[in-house]
Protein backbone atom coordinates (compact mmCIF):
# COMPACT_ATOMS: atom_id res chain seq x y z
CA UNK A 1 0.00 0.00 0.00
CA UNK A 2 1.45 3.50 -1.34
CA UNK A 3 1.91 5.80 2.50
CA UNK A 4 -0.30 8.27 3.10
CA UNK A 5 2.91 11.02 3.56
CA UNK A 6 6.36 10.62 3.19
CA UNK A 7 8.60 13.47 3.87
CA UNK A 8 12.49 12.84 2.67
CA UNK A 9 15.06 15.55 3.95
CA UNK A 10 12.66 17.82 3.47
CA UNK A 11 14.33 21.63 4.29
CA UNK A 12 12.44 25.07 3.98
CA UNK A 13 14.37 28.52 5.07
CA UNK A 14 12.77 32.11 5.02
CA UNK A 15 14.69 34.76 3.71
CA UNK A 16 13.00 37.95 6.30
CA UNK A 17 13.97 41.52 5.78
CA UNK A 18 13.79 43.67 8.30
CA UNK A 19 14.46 47.90 8.46
CA UNK A 20 12.96 50.24 5.94
CA UNK A 21 16.43 52.58 5.52
CA UNK A 22 18.90 49.77 5.82
CA UNK A 23 17.44 46.51 4.74
CA UNK A 24 18.77 43.84 6.11
CA UNK A 25 18.03 40.25 4.78
CA UNK A 26 18.09 37.30 7.25
CA UNK A 27 17.61 33.88 6.12
CA UNK A 28 15.66 31.64 9.00
CA UNK A 29 15.76 27.90 8.36
CA UNK A 30 12.30 26.86 9.50
CA UNK A 31 12.51 23.31 9.03
CA UNK A 32 15.63 21.65 8.68
CA UNK A 33 15.96 18.12 6.95
CA UNK A 34 13.23 16.04 8.27
CA UNK A 35 12.13 12.93 7.37
CA UNK A 36 9.06 11.13 8.54
CA UNK A 37 6.27 8.51 7.07
CA UNK A 38 2.79 8.21 7.63
CA UNK A 39 0.38 5.06 7.37
CA UNK A 40 -2.58 5.13 5.52
CA UNK A 41 -5.44 5.53 8.33
CA UNK A 42 -3.19 6.65 10.94
CA UNK A 43 -3.68 9.36 12.90
CA UNK A 44 0.48 10.64 13.28
CA UNK A 45 1.06 13.74 15.80
CA UNK A 46 3.62 16.34 15.59
CA UNK A 47 4.14 18.06 18.11
CA UNK A 48 6.25 20.78 19.30
CA UNK A 49 6.14 24.26 21.10
CA UNK A 50 5.74 27.67 18.98
CA UNK A 51 7.73 28.47 16.13
CA UNK A 52 9.33 24.56 16.03
CA UNK A 53 8.40 24.47 11.87
CA UNK A 54 5.02 22.37 12.41
CA UNK A 55 3.04 24.92 10.10
CA UNK A 56 5.52 25.09 7.89
CA UNK A 57 5.76 21.82 7.30
CA UNK A 58 2.46 21.07 6.59
CA UNK A 59 2.23 23.65 4.36
CA UNK A 60 4.89 21.82 2.20
CA UNK A 61 2.62 18.87 2.07
CA UNK A 62 -0.05 20.79 1.14
CA UNK A 63 1.42 22.44 -1.60
CA UNK A 64 1.43 26.44 -0.02
CA UNK A 65 5.07 26.12 -0.10
CA UNK A 66 7.88 25.57 -2.13
CA UNK A 67 10.73 23.05 -0.15
CA UNK A 68 13.78 24.56 -0.15
CA UNK A 69 15.29 21.38 -1.05
CA UNK A 70 13.83 17.50 -0.36
CA UNK A 71 10.47 15.99 -1.55
CA UNK A 72 7.52 15.05 -0.18
CA UNK A 73 5.10 12.61 -1.40
CA UNK A 74 0.92 12.37 -0.71
CA UNK A 75 -0.99 9.25 -1.82
CA UNK A 76 2.52 8.51 -3.90
CA UNK A 77 2.12 11.94 -5.19
CA UNK A 78 5.03 14.58 -5.88
CA UNK A 79 4.34 17.57 -3.41
CA UNK A 80 5.55 19.68 -6.01
CA UNK A 81 5.15 18.55 -9.33
CA UNK A 82 1.81 17.10 -9.04
CA UNK A 83 0.04 19.74 -7.20
CA UNK A 84 -3.18 19.60 -8.60
CA UNK A 85 -3.57 15.23 -7.76
CA UNK A 86 -2.03 16.21 -4.23
CA UNK A 87 -4.45 18.82 -3.99
CA UNK A 88 -7.76 16.54 -5.08
CA UNK A 89 -6.92 14.05 -1.99
CA UNK A 90 -6.17 16.10 1.22
CA UNK A 91 -7.77 18.43 3.10
CA UNK A 92 -6.15 21.13 4.93
CA UNK A 93 -7.69 22.74 8.53
CA UNK A 94 -6.41 25.36 10.28
CA UNK A 95 -6.75 26.75 14.35
CA UNK A 96 -7.85 30.31 14.25
CA UNK A 97 -11.21 32.23 13.82
CA UNK A 98 -9.70 33.35 10.27
CA UNK A 99 -9.99 31.64 6.56
CA UNK A 100 -14.66 31.61 6.41
CA UNK A 101 -16.67 33.98 4.52
CA UNK A 102 -17.93 35.98 7.77
CA UNK A 103 -20.77 37.67 5.73
CA UNK A 104 -22.03 33.89 4.35
CA UNK A 105 -24.08 31.30 6.67
CA UNK A 106 -22.30 28.27 7.23
CA UNK A 107 -24.17 26.59 4.53
CA UNK A 108 -22.84 29.20 1.96
CA UNK A 109 -19.60 28.86 2.89
CA UNK A 110 -19.85 24.84 2.76
CA UNK A 111 -21.23 25.55 -0.88
CA UNK A 112 -18.72 28.47 -1.95
CA UNK A 113 -15.96 25.64 -0.83
CA UNK A 114 -18.09 22.57 -2.81
CA UNK A 115 -17.75 24.21 -6.00
CA UNK A 116 -13.87 25.05 -5.81
CA UNK A 117 -13.24 21.54 -4.56
CA UNK A 118 -15.25 19.96 -7.26
CA UNK A 119 -17.71 18.46 -4.89
CA UNK A 120 -20.01 16.93 -7.68
CA UNK A 121 -23.21 18.66 -8.11
CA UNK A 122 -25.92 15.87 -7.69
CA UNK A 123 -24.34 14.90 -4.16
CA UNK A 124 -23.28 18.68 -3.09
CA UNK A 125 -26.88 18.76 -0.55
CA UNK A 126 -26.70 15.94 1.05
CA UNK A 127 -22.82 15.75 1.36
CA UNK A 128 -23.15 19.48 2.96
CA UNK A 129 -26.08 18.39 5.48
CA UNK A 130 -23.95 15.19 6.29
CA UNK A 131 -21.17 17.22 7.50
CA UNK A 132 -23.12 20.02 8.95
CA UNK A 133 -24.51 17.30 11.16
CA UNK A 134 -21.28 15.56 11.81
CA UNK A 135 -19.76 18.80 13.47
CA UNK A 136 -23.10 19.55 15.29
CA UNK A 137 -23.87 22.95 13.06
CA UNK A 138 -27.36 21.67 11.37
CA UNK A 139 -30.02 23.86 13.76
CA UNK A 140 -27.30 27.20 13.08
CA UNK A 141 -26.86 26.57 9.26
CA UNK A 142 -28.14 29.52 7.84
CA UNK A 143 -26.96 32.05 10.54
CA UNK A 144 -23.73 34.35 9.19
CA UNK A 145 -20.64 32.73 10.23
CA UNK A 146 -19.96 36.38 11.72
CA UNK A 147 -22.28 35.53 14.92
CA UNK A 148 -20.58 32.30 15.45
CA UNK A 149 -18.15 31.01 18.03
CA UNK A 150 -14.76 30.06 18.45
CA UNK A 151 -15.60 26.46 18.47
CA UNK A 152 -18.28 26.74 15.94
CA UNK A 153 -15.80 28.31 13.62
CA UNK A 154 -13.22 25.20 14.50
CA UNK A 155 -15.66 22.47 13.78
CA UNK A 156 -17.29 24.54 10.62
CA UNK A 157 -13.53 24.60 9.30
CA UNK A 158 -13.47 20.64 9.75
CA UNK A 159 -16.54 20.21 7.88
CA UNK A 160 -15.19 22.28 5.14
CA UNK A 161 -11.72 20.35 5.04
CA UNK A 162 -13.72 17.30 4.54
CA UNK A 163 -16.66 18.48 1.87
CA UNK A 164 -14.17 16.70 -1.10
CA UNK A 165 -14.27 13.42 1.10
CA UNK A 166 -10.19 13.41 1.17
CA UNK A 167 -8.13 10.15 2.14
CA UNK A 168 -5.61 12.60 3.73
CA UNK A 169 -6.06 15.31 6.55
CA UNK A 170 -3.79 18.15 7.85
CA UNK A 171 -5.31 19.77 10.91
CA UNK A 172 -2.81 22.26 12.00
CA UNK A 173 -3.19 23.31 15.65
CA UNK A 174 -7.11 22.77 15.52
CA UNK A 175 -7.71 23.26 18.95
CA UNK A 176 -6.08 26.47 19.68
CA UNK A 177 -8.28 29.01 20.99
CA UNK A 178 -11.42 26.80 22.00
CA UNK A 179 -12.20 26.05 25.97
CA UNK A 180 -11.63 22.58 27.45
CA UNK A 181 -15.46 21.21 26.68
CA UNK A 182 -15.06 22.51 22.91
CA UNK A 183 -11.82 21.08 22.66
CA UNK A 184 -13.25 17.60 24.02
CA UNK A 185 -15.88 17.62 21.33
CA UNK A 186 -13.68 18.68 18.54
CA UNK A 187 -10.65 15.64 20.01
CA UNK A 188 -14.09 13.23 19.53
CA UNK A 189 -14.46 14.55 15.70
CA UNK A 190 -10.74 14.11 15.45
CA UNK A 191 -11.38 10.33 16.75
CA UNK A 192 -13.77 9.81 14.25
CA UNK A 193 -12.21 10.75 11.24
CA UNK A 194 -10.03 7.97 11.92
CA UNK A 195 -12.95 5.59 12.34
CA UNK A 196 -13.99 6.65 8.92
CA UNK A 197 -10.64 5.39 7.75
CA UNK A 198 -9.08 8.66 6.63
CA UNK A 199 -5.70 9.49 7.47
CA UNK A 200 -4.46 12.58 9.64
CA UNK A 201 -1.98 14.72 10.23
CA UNK A 202 -2.42 16.83 12.98
CA UNK A 203 -0.05 18.99 14.71
CA UNK A 204 -0.20 20.57 18.13
CA UNK A 205 1.70 21.96 21.34
CA UNK A 206 -0.57 20.58 23.57
CA UNK A 207 0.79 17.11 25.20
CA UNK A 208 -2.01 15.90 26.32
CA UNK A 209 -4.30 16.25 22.96
CA UNK A 210 -1.44 13.78 21.26
CA UNK A 211 -1.30 11.37 23.58
CA UNK A 212 -5.10 10.79 23.50
CA UNK A 213 -5.43 10.59 19.57
CA UNK A 214 -2.10 9.81 18.05
CA UNK A 215 -1.02 6.51 16.69
CA UNK A 216 2.30 8.25 16.72
CA UNK A 217 3.98 11.20 17.72
CA UNK A 218 7.19 13.17 16.19
CA UNK A 219 8.77 15.73 18.01
CA UNK A 220 9.53 18.96 16.45
CA UNK A 221 12.08 21.07 17.97
CA UNK A 222 13.41 24.47 16.22
CA UNK A 223 13.08 22.52 12.46
CA UNK A 224 14.41 18.99 13.94
CA UNK A 225 12.62 16.19 14.96
CA UNK A 226 14.21 14.98 17.99
CA UNK A 227 12.12 12.07 18.48
CA UNK A 228 9.48 9.63 17.24
CA UNK A 229 7.21 6.61 18.18
CA UNK A 230 3.92 5.55 20.25
CA UNK A 231 2.61 7.50 22.86
CA UNK A 232 3.90 4.62 25.27
CA UNK A 233 7.47 4.79 23.65
CA UNK A 234 8.00 8.08 24.32
CA UNK A 235 6.85 8.11 27.89
CA UNK A 236 9.21 4.79 28.12
CA UNK A 237 12.17 7.31 26.81
CA UNK A 238 11.81 9.14 30.84
CA UNK A 239 10.98 6.16 32.69
CA UNK A 240 13.15 5.07 34.90
CA UNK A 241 14.21 8.71 36.26
CA UNK A 242 12.12 10.89 38.36
CA UNK A 243 10.75 14.21 38.45
CA UNK A 244 11.55 16.69 41.28
CA UNK A 245 9.68 20.09 41.31
CA UNK A 246 11.20 23.21 43.34
CA UNK A 247 8.96 26.45 43.76
CA UNK A 248 11.04 29.63 43.84
CA UNK A 249 10.86 33.06 43.91
CA UNK A 250 12.78 34.99 41.60
CA UNK A 251 15.42 32.89 40.06
CA UNK A 252 17.90 34.28 38.02
CA UNK A 253 18.83 31.94 34.37
CA UNK A 254 22.16 31.63 35.57
CA UNK A 255 21.22 29.99 38.88
CA UNK A 256 18.64 27.53 37.28
CA UNK A 257 21.94 26.75 34.73
CA UNK A 258 24.16 25.84 37.78
CA UNK A 259 21.45 23.58 39.20
CA UNK A 260 21.71 21.65 35.84
CA UNK A 261 25.13 20.84 36.55
CA UNK A 262 24.58 18.57 40.08
CA UNK A 263 25.37 15.00 39.36
CA UNK A 264 22.46 13.04 38.68
CA UNK A 265 20.03 15.77 36.78
CA UNK A 266 19.03 15.23 33.21
CA UNK A 267 17.66 18.66 32.62
CA UNK A 268 15.53 21.60 34.19
CA UNK A 269 12.61 23.29 32.86
CA UNK A 270 11.09 26.63 34.05
CA UNK A 271 7.92 26.94 34.26
CA UNK A 272 6.20 30.21 35.57
CA UNK A 273 2.92 29.63 37.66
CA UNK A 274 2.10 33.21 38.85
CA UNK A 275 4.79 34.73 41.27
CA UNK A 276 6.24 31.41 41.29
CA UNK A 277 8.96 29.96 39.31
CA UNK A 278 8.82 25.89 39.61
CA UNK A 279 11.53 23.90 38.47
CA UNK A 280 10.98 20.46 37.23
CA UNK A 281 14.21 18.79 37.68
CA UNK A 282 14.60 15.25 35.93
CA UNK A 283 16.56 13.30 37.28
CA UNK A 284 18.08 9.62 37.63
CA UNK A 285 15.57 7.48 39.95
CA UNK A 286 18.60 6.70 42.37
CA UNK A 287 20.34 10.18 42.74
CA UNK A 288 19.31 11.99 45.90
CA UNK A 289 19.81 16.00 44.59
CA UNK A 290 17.65 17.62 46.85
CA UNK A 291 20.08 18.86 49.04
CA UNK A 292 22.51 19.63 46.08
CA UNK A 293 19.58 21.79 44.22
CA UNK A 294 19.00 23.52 47.40
CA UNK A 295 22.57 23.92 48.02
CA UNK A 296 23.23 25.80 44.44
CA UNK A 297 19.82 27.68 44.80
CA UNK A 298 21.66 29.66 47.83
CA UNK A 299 19.86 32.95 48.88
CA UNK A 300 16.58 32.51 46.58
CA UNK A 301 13.51 31.99 48.48
CA UNK A 302 11.86 28.60 47.87
CA UNK A 303 8.73 27.05 48.42
CA UNK A 304 7.47 23.42 48.34
CA UNK A 305 9.77 20.65 46.92
CA UNK A 306 7.73 17.63 45.73
CA UNK A 307 9.10 14.54 44.08
CA UNK A 308 6.91 12.40 41.73
CA UNK A 309 6.97 10.37 38.71
CA UNK A 310 7.35 10.96 35.25
CA UNK A 311 4.54 11.80 33.15
CA UNK A 312 4.40 12.01 28.93
CA UNK A 313 4.35 15.82 29.06
CA UNK A 314 7.76 15.62 30.93
CA UNK A 315 9.19 13.46 28.11
CA UNK A 316 8.07 16.22 25.95
CA UNK A 317 9.32 19.58 27.99
CA UNK A 318 12.46 17.46 28.14
CA UNK A 319 12.79 16.71 24.42
CA UNK A 320 12.24 20.45 23.77
CA UNK A 321 14.36 21.72 26.05
CA UNK A 322 17.11 19.68 24.81
CA UNK A 323 19.26 18.27 27.31
CA UNK B 1 -17.96 22.78 -19.42
CA UNK B 2 -21.06 22.46 -17.37
CA UNK B 3 -19.45 22.13 -13.85
CA UNK B 4 -17.03 25.20 -15.13
CA UNK B 5 -20.59 26.94 -16.16
CA UNK B 6 -21.97 25.99 -12.62
CA UNK B 7 -18.87 26.99 -10.51
CA UNK B 8 -18.56 30.15 -11.56
CA UNK B 9 -22.33 30.56 -11.50
CA UNK B 10 -22.01 29.71 -8.12
CA UNK B 11 -19.29 31.31 -6.86
CA UNK B 12 -20.63 34.67 -8.52
CA UNK B 13 -23.97 34.47 -6.98
CA UNK B 14 -22.39 33.70 -3.30
CA UNK B 15 -19.75 36.42 -4.00
CA UNK B 16 -22.78 38.89 -5.08
CA UNK B 17 -24.22 38.09 -1.51
CA UNK B 18 -21.09 38.66 0.36
CA UNK B 19 -20.80 42.23 -1.92
CA UNK B 20 -24.50 42.85 -1.29
CA UNK B 21 -25.47 41.93 2.40
CA UNK B 22 -23.01 44.65 4.12
CA UNK B 23 -24.95 47.78 3.96
CA UNK B 24 -22.94 50.12 4.47
CA UNK B 25 -20.30 49.15 1.58
CA UNK B 26 -23.27 48.67 -0.45
CA UNK B 27 -24.78 52.23 0.24
CA UNK B 28 -20.65 53.52 0.04
CA UNK B 29 -20.54 52.09 -3.56
CA UNK B 30 -23.55 54.29 -4.99
CA UNK B 31 -22.78 57.39 -2.80
CA UNK B 32 -19.52 57.98 -3.91
CA UNK B 33 -20.46 57.77 -7.75
CA UNK B 34 -23.31 59.64 -7.12
CA UNK B 35 -21.27 62.47 -5.62
CA UNK B 36 -18.76 62.63 -8.18
CA UNK B 37 -21.60 62.36 -11.16
CA UNK B 38 -23.33 65.21 -9.07
CA UNK B 39 -20.12 67.35 -9.35
CA UNK B 40 -19.51 66.50 -13.13
CA UNK B 41 -22.74 67.96 -14.11
CA UNK B 42 -22.93 71.01 -11.95
CA UNK B 43 -20.31 71.67 -14.21
CA UNK B 44 -21.39 71.28 -17.41
CA UNK B 45 -24.99 72.43 -16.51
CA UNK B 46 -23.67 76.16 -16.13
CA UNK B 47 -23.18 75.92 -20.09
CA UNK B 48 -26.73 75.39 -20.59
CA UNK B 49 -25.78 72.97 -23.40
CA UNK B 50 -28.30 70.10 -23.49
CA UNK B 51 -26.19 67.87 -25.66
CA UNK B 52 -22.98 68.51 -23.19
CA UNK B 53 -25.79 67.16 -20.23
CA UNK B 54 -26.34 64.32 -22.53
CA UNK B 55 -22.64 63.61 -22.97
CA UNK B 56 -22.08 64.08 -18.68
CA UNK B 57 -24.86 62.05 -18.11
CA UNK B 58 -24.05 58.76 -20.34
CA UNK B 59 -20.20 59.63 -19.11
CA UNK B 60 -21.23 59.89 -15.21
CA UNK B 61 -23.28 56.59 -14.82
CA UNK B 62 -20.53 54.35 -16.23
CA UNK B 63 -17.55 56.23 -14.10
CA UNK B 64 -19.66 55.04 -11.20
CA UNK B 65 -19.15 51.12 -12.69
CA UNK B 66 -15.75 52.34 -12.57
CA UNK B 67 -14.71 53.72 -9.42
CA UNK B 68 -16.80 50.19 -7.87
CA UNK B 69 -14.63 47.62 -9.72
CA UNK B 70 -11.09 49.67 -9.77
CA UNK B 71 -11.06 50.29 -5.95
CA UNK B 72 -12.17 46.62 -5.10
CA UNK B 73 -10.89 44.62 -7.30
CA UNK B 74 -7.00 45.96 -6.68
CA UNK B 75 -7.43 44.86 -3.21
CA UNK B 76 -9.22 41.71 -3.95
CA UNK B 77 -6.42 39.45 -3.06
CA UNK B 78 -5.43 41.79 -0.12
CA UNK B 79 -8.73 41.35 1.59
CA UNK B 80 -8.85 37.44 1.23
CA UNK B 81 -5.41 37.07 2.49
CA UNK B 82 -6.59 38.91 5.62
CA UNK B 83 -9.20 36.84 5.90
CA UNK B 84 -7.44 33.87 5.80
CA UNK B 85 -8.92 32.30 2.71
CA UNK B 86 -6.59 33.10 0.37
CA UNK B 87 -4.63 29.79 1.23
CA UNK B 88 -7.71 27.79 0.90
CA UNK B 89 -8.13 29.32 -2.69
CA UNK B 90 -4.90 28.62 -3.76
CA UNK B 91 -4.63 24.99 -2.38
CA UNK B 92 -7.91 24.34 -4.19
CA UNK B 93 -7.54 21.93 -7.34
CA UNK B 94 -9.20 24.98 -9.66
CA UNK B 95 -6.55 27.44 -11.18
CA UNK B 96 -6.76 30.98 -9.20
CA UNK B 97 -8.88 32.45 -12.20
CA UNK B 98 -11.61 30.45 -11.74
CA UNK B 99 -11.93 31.57 -8.42
CA UNK B 100 -11.00 35.47 -9.11
CA UNK B 101 -13.61 35.81 -12.08
CA UNK B 102 -16.68 35.28 -10.44
CA UNK B 103 -15.91 37.88 -7.74
CA UNK B 104 -14.83 40.74 -10.23
CA UNK B 105 -18.10 39.54 -12.08
CA UNK B 106 -19.65 40.16 -8.86
CA UNK B 107 -18.13 43.49 -8.29
CA UNK B 108 -19.29 44.59 -12.21
CA UNK B 109 -23.05 43.63 -11.10
CA UNK B 110 -22.87 46.22 -8.24
CA UNK B 111 -21.34 48.39 -10.98
CA UNK B 112 -24.33 47.98 -13.02
CA UNK B 113 -26.66 48.64 -9.98
CA UNK B 114 -24.70 52.04 -9.50
CA UNK B 115 -25.10 52.81 -13.53
CA UNK B 116 -28.96 52.15 -12.84
CA UNK B 117 -28.68 54.99 -9.69
CA UNK B 118 -26.79 57.58 -11.67
CA UNK B 119 -28.91 57.45 -14.35
CA UNK B 120 -32.29 57.48 -12.11
CA UNK B 121 -30.77 60.23 -10.39
CA UNK B 122 -29.76 62.54 -12.98
CA UNK B 123 -33.44 62.20 -13.66
CA UNK B 124 -34.85 63.33 -10.41
CA UNK B 125 -32.46 65.61 -9.50
CA UNK B 126 -30.83 67.42 -12.99
CA UNK B 127 -34.08 66.47 -14.89
CA UNK B 128 -31.96 64.78 -17.54
CA UNK B 129 -34.09 62.55 -19.83
CA UNK B 130 -31.06 60.49 -21.55
CA UNK B 131 -31.81 60.52 -25.50
CA UNK B 132 -30.94 56.83 -25.99
CA UNK B 133 -31.37 56.20 -29.83
CA UNK B 134 -31.64 52.31 -29.26
CA UNK B 135 -32.59 50.67 -25.88
CA UNK B 136 -31.54 47.46 -26.66
CA UNK B 137 -28.00 47.87 -28.21
CA UNK B 138 -27.76 50.82 -25.28
CA UNK B 139 -28.17 47.64 -22.51
CA UNK B 140 -26.26 45.55 -24.53
CA UNK B 141 -23.11 48.51 -24.30
CA UNK B 142 -23.81 48.92 -20.77
CA UNK B 143 -23.57 44.80 -20.33
CA UNK B 144 -20.78 44.59 -22.11
CA UNK B 145 -18.80 47.42 -20.19
CA UNK B 146 -19.62 45.47 -17.07
CA UNK B 147 -18.30 42.26 -18.62
CA UNK B 148 -15.23 43.42 -19.80
CA UNK B 149 -14.94 45.82 -16.66
CA UNK B 150 -14.87 42.94 -14.55
CA UNK B 151 -12.03 41.45 -16.94
CA UNK B 152 -10.14 44.08 -16.72
CA UNK B 153 -10.41 43.97 -12.55
CA UNK B 154 -9.32 40.61 -12.70
CA UNK B 155 -6.37 42.32 -14.42
CA UNK B 156 -6.07 44.91 -11.44
CA UNK B 157 -6.66 41.80 -8.63
CA UNK B 158 -3.55 39.72 -9.75
CA UNK B 159 -1.27 42.94 -10.44
CA UNK B 160 -2.03 44.60 -7.62
CA UNK B 161 -1.56 42.33 -5.14
CA UNK B 162 2.15 42.49 -5.58
CA UNK B 163 2.06 45.93 -4.14
CA UNK B 164 1.67 46.25 -0.35
CA UNK B 165 -0.51 49.23 -0.95
CA UNK B 166 -2.79 47.61 -3.07
CA UNK B 167 -5.84 50.08 -1.90
CA UNK B 168 -4.01 52.97 -2.49
CA UNK B 169 -3.10 51.36 -5.94
CA UNK B 170 -6.85 51.13 -6.68
CA UNK B 171 -7.75 54.60 -5.51
CA UNK B 172 -4.52 56.22 -7.51
CA UNK B 173 -6.02 54.04 -10.68
CA UNK B 174 -9.63 55.60 -10.22
CA UNK B 175 -9.30 59.00 -11.29
CA UNK B 176 -6.60 58.94 -13.64
CA UNK B 177 -9.36 56.52 -15.57
CA UNK B 178 -11.90 59.08 -15.24
CA UNK B 179 -9.73 61.21 -17.89
CA UNK B 180 -8.46 58.43 -19.61
CA UNK B 181 -12.06 56.10 -20.28
CA UNK B 182 -13.55 59.38 -21.77
CA UNK B 183 -16.19 59.76 -19.07
CA UNK B 184 -16.53 63.31 -19.19
CA UNK B 185 -13.87 64.83 -21.44
CA UNK B 186 -13.41 63.66 -25.03
CA UNK B 187 -10.18 61.23 -25.36
CA UNK B 188 -9.22 63.85 -28.32
CA UNK B 189 -9.16 66.44 -26.22
CA UNK B 190 -6.08 64.50 -24.36
CA UNK B 191 -2.41 65.20 -25.52
CA UNK B 192 -1.69 62.72 -28.67
CA UNK B 193 1.43 60.41 -26.23
CA UNK B 194 -1.53 59.85 -24.02
CA UNK B 195 -4.08 57.83 -26.54
CA UNK B 196 -2.28 54.55 -26.75
CA UNK B 197 -3.05 54.46 -22.83
CA UNK B 198 -6.47 55.27 -23.11
CA UNK B 199 -7.22 52.70 -26.47
CA UNK B 200 -5.42 50.14 -23.90
CA UNK B 201 -8.09 50.13 -21.72
CA UNK B 202 -11.64 48.29 -22.43
CA UNK B 203 -13.65 50.54 -20.73
CA UNK B 204 -12.71 54.03 -23.56
CA UNK B 205 -14.27 51.35 -26.04
CA UNK B 206 -17.26 50.08 -24.03
CA UNK B 207 -18.04 54.06 -23.37
CA UNK B 208 -17.95 54.94 -26.83
CA UNK B 209 -20.39 52.21 -27.71
CA UNK B 210 -22.93 53.88 -25.49
CA UNK B 211 -22.32 56.86 -26.91
CA UNK B 212 -22.94 55.45 -29.86
CA UNK B 213 -26.04 53.24 -28.78
CA UNK B 214 -27.43 56.30 -27.11
CA UNK B 215 -26.74 58.42 -30.22
CA UNK B 216 -28.20 56.04 -33.13
CA UNK B 217 -24.82 55.32 -34.04
CA UNK B 218 -24.06 51.41 -35.03
CA UNK B 219 -21.82 50.47 -31.63
CA UNK B 220 -20.28 47.28 -33.51
CA UNK B 221 -17.31 48.30 -34.21
CA UNK B 222 -16.45 49.78 -30.39
CA UNK B 223 -17.85 46.86 -29.02
CA UNK B 224 -15.67 44.61 -30.81
CA UNK B 225 -13.12 46.49 -29.81
CA UNK B 226 -14.03 46.49 -26.28
CA UNK B 227 -14.55 42.61 -26.26
CA UNK B 228 -11.13 41.74 -27.51
CA UNK B 229 -9.14 44.11 -25.50
CA UNK B 230 -10.63 42.85 -22.80
CA UNK B 231 -10.13 39.47 -23.41
CA UNK B 232 -6.95 40.42 -23.63
CA UNK B 233 -6.63 41.06 -20.15
CA UNK B 234 -8.08 38.19 -19.34
CA UNK B 235 -5.39 35.80 -21.20
CA UNK B 236 -2.52 38.22 -19.79
CA UNK B 237 -4.18 38.04 -16.37
CA UNK B 238 -4.98 34.50 -16.20
CA UNK B 239 -0.75 33.75 -17.25
CA UNK B 240 0.03 36.34 -14.01
CA UNK B 241 -2.60 34.41 -11.97
CA UNK B 242 -0.25 31.41 -12.12
CA UNK B 243 2.99 32.81 -12.27
CA UNK B 244 1.57 34.95 -8.85
CA UNK B 245 0.69 31.62 -7.12
CA UNK B 246 4.16 30.21 -8.03
CA UNK B 247 5.93 33.45 -6.48
CA UNK B 248 3.70 33.12 -3.74
CA UNK B 249 4.32 28.99 -2.81
CA UNK B 250 8.31 30.09 -2.93
CA UNK B 251 8.27 32.95 -1.17
CA UNK B 252 6.19 32.73 1.28
CA UNK B 253 3.39 35.27 1.03
CA UNK B 254 0.20 33.85 0.68
CA UNK B 255 -0.82 33.99 4.70
CA UNK B 256 -0.55 36.73 6.90
CA UNK B 257 0.74 34.62 9.98
N1 LIG C 1 6.46 33.54 5.99
C1 LIG C 1 7.49 33.51 6.84
N2 LIG C 1 8.51 34.38 6.73
C2 LIG C 1 9.54 34.33 7.59
N3 LIG C 1 9.65 33.48 8.59
C3 LIG C 1 8.69 32.57 8.78
C4 LIG C 1 7.56 32.55 7.92
N4 LIG C 1 6.75 31.55 8.32
C5 LIG C 1 7.34 30.99 9.40
N5 LIG C 1 8.51 31.61 9.67
C6 LIG C 1 9.44 31.24 10.75
O1 LIG C 1 9.70 29.87 10.69
C7 LIG C 1 9.73 29.29 11.97
C8 LIG C 1 8.73 28.16 12.09
O2 LIG C 1 7.43 28.66 12.03
P1 LIG C 1 6.13 27.77 12.01
O3 LIG C 1 6.31 26.70 11.00
O4 LIG C 1 4.97 28.66 11.82
O5 LIG C 1 6.14 27.17 13.47
P2 LIG C 1 4.97 26.44 14.28
O6 LIG C 1 3.82 26.21 13.36
O7 LIG C 1 5.60 25.18 14.77
O8 LIG C 1 4.62 27.34 15.40
C9 LIG C 1 9.48 30.42 12.95
O9 LIG C 1 10.71 30.87 13.44
C10 LIG C 1 8.83 31.47 12.10
O10 LIG C 1 9.14 32.75 12.60
MG1 LIG D 1 1.87 26.88 13.54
Amino acid sequence: MTLAVEATELRRTFRTTTGTVRRTRKDVEAVKGISFHIEQGELFGLLGPNGAGKTTTIKMLITLLLPTSGSARVLGHDVVADTREVRRRIGYVFGGDRGLYERLSARDNLRYFSELYGVPPRTQATRIDELLELVGLTERDRERVEGYSRGMRQRLHIARGLLHDPDVLFLDEPSIGIDPVGARELRATIGNLVEMGKTVLLTTHYMFEADELCDRIAVIREGEIVAEGTPAQLKGRVSGGRVVEVETYGVLEETVAEVGTVAGIRSVAVEERGQQQVLIIQCERDAEVTQAVLARLGDVRVGRVTAREPTLEDAYVELVTGS
Amino acid sequence: MRSYLRQQRICYLLQLRVLSTSLFDGLLAVFFPLMFATAALLVYRIKDDPDGMQYAGLGAAIMGMWTCQGVIASSLLTRERWAGTLELLVAAPIPLSRVLVPITMALSTIGLYCVVATIVWERLVFDIRLEIASWPLFVLSVLMSALTLALFGFFLSVTAVRYRTSWSLGAALEYPGWLLCGFLVPVDLLPDWLHPLSWSIPTTWAMAAVRDAANGVSPWGNLGLCVAVGLVYAVVAAYLGRRLVESARRHATLALT
